[in-house]
């Protein structure tokens, strides 16, 4: 898949952070090679700890790469950018900010009437309308991370970068923001890299999954999921790639055991 | 109920304390220490007089200076020493070595700089608060989530803007938390400055009254205003947690 018009280049990637004894090394990332196209969604899943939010750090200009070559839009990444925004685990969203001062809040060199217009149009399209005053303490982990998409949406990025953004919802939140993220995206036409450690989330919404080896961790395999959307999670494809991927992972759904799948 | 019982408890520690005071004067025999009773004569006479109300703007004119000046000169140094490593390294040393330092230790040298006038004291409480507040702003620079951090880097935010919009606002509720332990030091300050450097004001009061006529019944009467104008300052300056902007930086409550 090496692909020099891919919007994201990650080639033989490696990355090592200083360990804890002096002169020793972790070794994070080897060898990562990925790329992603404009407008694919494209999910990230590996063990934790593997080393998945170090490469989404790297790509989004968070970390520099011990060696190897991270070019995004033609161009080496040297810090983040506007253009591709992050969104974080552990929720980015201001909380000294109102709902739609943080959506805002990319828009500050536009005119007032624009960015009025872009965060209502974004506050309605992530279902928030009603709680523009209203502070990130007073709203649900879910509407947390809606504001936070809406606000990297209405900034105009081209590119999300997704950091398991649902990983501490409940489920039956988890569910809907998958479908509201599906629609969103399908809306929008933006590119998303979205890491996450749970296989069924990433074969909902992918179309293509990378599968990331333990730490040190390199890309297994890439799991193409060519299913049409809203997805049916019994159907036989869907189960397919399901599979497929516990499988890479070492862990086999139907015999429990960690073994080989033949 | 529960509102009652929030009455009902401190009000009755009050009437207990003033009761066992007033029968331990009795019982020592003591004709200087005064009575709550006599204590509260002597405020009287103090209002009477036109010397309670004046002792307490004089005290209260020294804390605001000192304080205000604290606030303008350690929020900025605090948010500089938290964020530039460089001025973190010349300067903590410095500041960790002054910092012990007693204001009380300061007296001498602030008659010697200042003289007797309003000055002396005013740099007296500057002293005692603007550790506090530089120390917590500091630390409140240095404790800030990366997260804030990493998302307004990634919008493009840098220089003065990433200051104004993102690190004070994310270190407001622990500044205002210095703040408010700063006030408290400097309200303790003042009254120690003003036994020693000046005419007027509540720490006034305390000694003179002491030194013509051993008027116990006006310094405790001084001491009692101390606690009540410093509760007040307490309350008031924790209207500033109330605010939404910093609300959420102080747990659930
Ligand atoms: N800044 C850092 N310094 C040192 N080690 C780090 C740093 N960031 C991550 N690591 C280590 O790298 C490994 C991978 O971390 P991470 O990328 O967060 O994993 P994942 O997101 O897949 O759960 C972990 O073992 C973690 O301890
Ligand atoms: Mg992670």
């Amino acid at each position: 898949m090496d692909n020099a018009k891919s919007l994201i280049h990650v080639r033989d990637c490696w990355k090592s952070f200083p360990g804890k004894k002096p002169g020793e090394q972790v070794h994070v990332l080897e060898r990562v090679n990925l790329n992603v196209d404009a407008g694919e969604f494209v999910c990230v899943v590996g063990p934790s700890g593997c080393g998945k939010s170090t490469l989404l750090n790297i790509i989004g200009g968070f970390f520099k790469e011990s060696r190897g070559e991270v070019r995004v839009a033609g161009a080496p990444v040297n810090g983040p950018d506007p253009r591709r925004i992050f969104v974080f685990q552990e929720n980015g969203v201001f909380p000294w900010l109102t709902v739609e001062e943080n959506i805002g809040f990319g828009l500050m060199s536009r005119p007032a009437e624009e960015r009025k217009e872009r965060v209502t149009h974004y506050i309605n399209m992530v279902g928030l309308s009603g709680f523009e005053k209203s502070y990130p303490r007073e709203l649900s982990g879910g509407m947390r991370q809606r504001v936070e998409i809406a606000r990297a949406l209405a900034a105009n990025a081209e590119v999300l970068y997704m950091d398991e953004p649902f990983g501490a919802l409940d489920f039956l939140t988890r569910i809907k923001m998958r479908t509201d993220l599906i629609r969103i995206w399908q809306a929008e036409k933006k590119t998303l890299v979205f890491v996450t450690h749970d296989i069924e989330e990433a074969v909902q919404l992918a179309d293509r999954v990378v599968v990331m080896s333990k730490r040190p961790a390199t890309v297994a395999e890439e799991v193409v999921v060519n299913l049409p959307r809203p997805r049916d999670l019994d159907s036989p494809g869907y189960l397919a790639a399901r599979d497929r991927i516990f499988a890479i992972m070492g862990m086999d759904v139907h015999g429990g055991g960690t073994g080989d799948p033949k | 109920m529960n509102r009652l019982i929030s009455i009902f408890l401190p009000l009755s520690t009050a009437v207990i304390f003033l009761v066992v005071w007033h029968f331990l004067v009795r019982l020592s025999g003591s004709d200087l220490f005064p009575t709550p009773m006599e204590v509260v004569r002597g405020i009287r006479e103090l209002i009477e007089k036109g010397l309670l109300l004046k002792y307490i703007v004089a005290s209260l004119f020294r804390v605001s200076w000192g304080f205000m000046l604290a606030v303008l000169v350690g929020v900025p140094l605090g948010l500089i020493l938290g964020w530039f490593r460089a001025a973190f390294q010349a300067l903590n040393p410095m500041i960790q070595i002054l910092r012990p330092i007693s204001p009380i230790a300061w007296i001498p040298v602030a008659i010697l700089w200042f003289g007797i006038d309003d000055t002396a004291p005013v740099f007296l409480i500057f002293l005692a608060s603007v550790f506090p507040i530089t120390v917590s702003s500091m630390a409140a620079v240095q404790n800030m989530q990366l997260v804030y951090l990493r998302a307004a880097q990634n919008f493009g935010v840098k220089g003065p803007q990433l200051f104004r919009r993102v690190i004070l606002p994310a270190a407001l509720p622990q500044i205002i938390t210095g703040i408010r332990i700063a006030l408290g030091i400097a309200w303790l300050v003042v009254v120690a400055a003003e036994m020693i450097a000046v005419n007027s004001g509540l720490g006034y009061l305390i000694i003179d009254a002491r030194n013509a006529g051993k008027r116990y019944d006006l310094v405790v009467a001084g001491m009692v205003m101390i606690g009540l104008i410093g509760l007040v300052l307490d309350l008031l300056i924790r209207q500033l947690e109330k605010f939404d902007e910093v609300k959420w930086g102080y747990g659930q409550r």
